[in-house]
């Protein structure tokens, strides 16, 4: 990573992707309505889900505020998914946890190489390096607390 | 996406606009590497049974190269519609080649959730103009007389 500009762009992708969490999880719980039993724990680890995707995203924007770059609004990622989601969503519960795992373990994913690649990285930004790799370390972590906990959910379930 | 697939996907894209092997001096110039470098990569290529290199002609990827390449490519498919049509990139070309290295497939997995991809991808992907078909590619500035005398 070399520029404002690159870290900027890998933190706008960062808010897309906390976006699309935010957003499926939202159509998730909307579709358990639908759901002959509601099941509290799943509906639970999912508004737990948006709530935590929402602070995340919250997190970056600040960032990305301070490198005078722009974000996508929320509202713009939620009409894409809404009209890619038919195609994409799950069919019953197991499905819901499935995607769910997949977004954290993705959003995991996506912090530890962004932290790997800002401490490979010898070069310097408009924003405080050491609280920009706070940050993200920190966020990495709750996406692996999340991980942990939908396991355990499915291995309950299971 | 890790250099290894860097280097499939390259491959694959010089074989299908030569219409065989890619030569090592076109691979580190279409990758931005020494041809030292882009040696050295086609041999552990080839020990991972990816990519065969005959003397003279060039490489060749093997089928089980050829299905990595092809999922590499869709992978950088996705980061190029990704970034001209929901960040709206003008430079998606430039940028996408910028951010294939730190991009893994998962997270490009996820992206494509919100990506309107056509089913015949990777077949869209044009080589000459390294974009997806589908997607506008800015014209090339074209330089004038004047500045050609600078």
């Amino acid at each position: 990573m070399s520029s404002d500009h690159q870290l900027a762009r890998l933190l706008q992708i960062g808010i897309v992707l906390e976006e699309v969490v935010e957003a499926r999880s939202y159509h998730h719980y909307q579709s358990l309505d639908d759901a002959p039993a509601l099941d509290p724990e799943i509906e639970s680890l999912l508004e737990h889900a948006a709530a935590e995707s929402a602070a995340h995203r919250e997190r970056l924007e600040e960032l990305v505020d301070e490198l005078d770059a722009e974000s996508i609004p929320f509202e713009e990622i939620e009409a894409l998914v809404q009209a890619q989601y038919g195609g994409t969503d799950p069919d019953d519960f197991d499905d819901i946890l499935y995607d769910q795992l997949a977004n954290e373990e993705t959003a995991y994913k996506f912090y530890d190489d962004l932290v790997g690649a800002l401490r490979a990285s010898e070069a310097t930004f408009g924003i405080d390096r050491d609280h920009l790799i706070d940050v993200l370390v920190e966020i990495r972590e709750e996406e692996a607390d999340g991980v942990e906990e939908v396991t355990k959910v499915m291995n309950d379930r299971s | 996406m890790n250099t290894a697939d860097q280097y499939v996907k390259a491959i694959y894209l010089l074989q299908e606009m030569e219409n065989g092997p890619a030569s090592t001096g076109a691979l580190a110039d279409r990758l931005g590497v020494s041809p030292a470098s882009a040696n050295e990569m086609i041999g552990k290529l080839e020990s991972r049974g990816l990519a065969e290199h005959e003397k003279y002609k060039g490489v060749t990827l093997t089928d089980e190269g050829i299905v990595r390449a092809r999922d590499a490519l869709q992978t950088y498919c996705i980061i190029e519609r990704f970034l001209a049509n929901v960040l709206s990139v003008d430079e998606f070309r430039a940028e996408a080649g910028d951010l294939e290295p730190v991009i893994d497939d998962l997270v490009a997995e996820r992206l494509d959730t919100i990506i309107d991809r056509n089913a015949e991808c990777p077949d869209c992907f044009d080589p000459e103009t390294d974009a997806c078909c589908h997607l506008d590619v800015p014209a090339e500035p074209v330089e004038t007389e004047e500045q050609r005398a600078d």
